[in-house]
């Protein structure tokens, strides 16, 4: 008995050594399989907690990360929404008409195409709007949009499915218009102020112009047919080193809310525009 | 700080180093882990016993396995570790001089060539115990030679880096 003793105070290093190994290798074997060893649960509510804490603080350092993520995720959500599918576009149906013209000799000039407006700015000084119509659709450069309630701009580009308008609202936008009441001439154009008002210039003052009077699109444009709404006038000024007036116009079209446009397509644009330029440029 | 003081903290910063920093390293190969947290059993002080010695490096160990889910695995390897350390330290210092005369192993107090090999040695031993643990879960033996091979020259590189960042001044020991 003495000697166990002694056998053991002499190697209790080994001993102990030994034990903590199989202490470990039993703790890895049963830990792998069952996860209930005896305070597993108490260590694995500390372990957890710091873990939880430090993750929170990492989180903030892949927040671009996540952020990108999402977005994708987002995208990827909205592009199924029904609301993305267009159905397939029947209001013109190109087909080969033996019959160029009606019985009376008249001719087709204008032809108006729907459009989706999927992008609209008013805010900025020069204003585009983009149409969810291209050239494949039949929309080309030059092309007058008008909404429902009043003309709108022009086309200025068009890739194969969408195109790009350039708003009445744009510093370079120049319309040809005139009053309704006696078909005076003038020329719409933004002076960048107020998307609601626009300014038409070169309307003689021999014409009588009141308050209130409405504007339409002249005979003289090229791109757009005749008779369209613009808007009324809502102020005059007259400019006293000239012989022309200057009238503030109140839009008709509410550019905050556009959703569907018209372009109207002039058969023979090309070739009064040709004509045009050629004369201005010989 | 007394010593006491000081190999808590280390305790806790050695794990939180590990767990926190080393573990969260994108894995550049699969027997690549960055090992650095053993490195405070080769700090503790010389005067030691071989019983709390191992004791200590079981606890040490076990506390890092909950944070890593291998209960037992790291507890093992560093109590081989710790039960290997005292022979090693015989071997490789005189034994009067350096213990009575210094805290714990470190560069300064051992010499350059001594402390590379007692740290190489241990390093080798510990992730050799350890992958062979693991290996006899899973794994083929090209994993386990690769593994031992490659993580040990990580380690030792850590190793170097927080001695040269982290240089301990040489600490007498005091009658107090």
């Amino acid at each position: 008995m003495k000697n166990i003793f002694l056998f053991i105070r002499q190697y209790i290093n080994f001993i102990s050594f030994l034990l903590l190994q199989v202490v470990s290798v039993i703790l890895l074997t049963t830990s792998s399989k069952t996860h209930e060893t005896f305070f597993a649960e108490a260590s694995n509510a500390v372990t957890g907690n710091l873990n939880s804490r430090y993750s929170t603080l990492r989180s903030y350092f892949t927040l671009r990360e996540t952020n990108r993520l999402l977005a994708e995720e987002n995208a990827r959500l909205r592009n199924q929404l029904s609301g993305n599918f267009q159905a397939p576009d029947s209001s013109r149906i190109q087909a080969k008409d033996s019959t160029v013209r009606d019985t009376l000799g008249r001719f087709r000039k204008y032809s108006f195409l729907p459009a989706r407006v999927i992008g609209n700015t008013y805010t900025l000084q020069n204003n585009y709007l983009m149409l969810e119509r291209g050239a494949l659709q039949g929309v080309h450069k030059g092309m007058a949009v008008t909404g429902p309630s009043g003309i709108v701009g022009v086309v200025v580009e068009s890739t194969d499915n969408i195109s790009k308008v350039m708003s009445l609202l744009h510093r370079n936008s120049k319309v040809s218009a005139m009053l309704k009441k006696d078909n005076t001439a003038g020329s719409i154009e933004w002076d960048g102020a107020d998307p609601s008002y626009l300014t038409l210039k070169n309307v003689t003052k021999s014409a009588k112009v009141t308050k209130g009077d409405t504007v339409l699109t002249s005979t003289y444009s090229s791109n757009f047919p005749s008779h369209l709404m613009i808007g009324t006038v809502a102020g005059i000024t007259a400019d006293p080193s000239s012989n022309f007036y200057t009238l503030k116009i109140k839009t008709a079209t509410n550019f905050f809310t556009l959703q569907f446009v018209n372009v109207i397509e002039n058969v023979r644009y090309s070739e009064q525009t040709q004509l045009e330029n050629s004369g201005k440029h010989p | 700080m007394s010593t006491l003081v000081k190999n808590i903290v280390r305790f806790m910063l050695f794990i939180g180093v590990q767990v926190f920093i080393l573990n969260q390293i994108p894995p550049l190969h699969q027997f690549v882990v960055p090992y650095l947290y053993f490195l405070y059993i080769l700090w503790l002080p010389f005067s030691l016993g071989r019983f709390p010695l191992m004791l200590i490096a079981f606890f040490f160990g076990l506390s890092f396995d909950y944070f890593t889910g291998t209960t037992g695995l790291h507890a093992a390897a560093c109590v081989m570790i710790a039960y290997i350390r005292p022979f090693l330290l015989s071997l490789l210092i005189p034994k009067e001089s350096t213990e009575q005369s210094y805290v714990e192993p470190s560069i300064s107090s051992m010499g350059w060539a001594p402390y590379s090999l007692y740290a190489g040695l241990l390093t080798f031993i510990h992730h050799f115990y350890l992958v062979l643990l693991e290996w006899l879960q899973f794994g083929n033996f090209v994993y386990f030679l690769g593994k031992v091979a490659a993580t040990t020259g990580v380690s030792l590189m850590l190793i170097f880096v927080t001695e040269m960042l982290f240089s301990r001044k040489a600490k007498f020991r005091t009658n107090k």
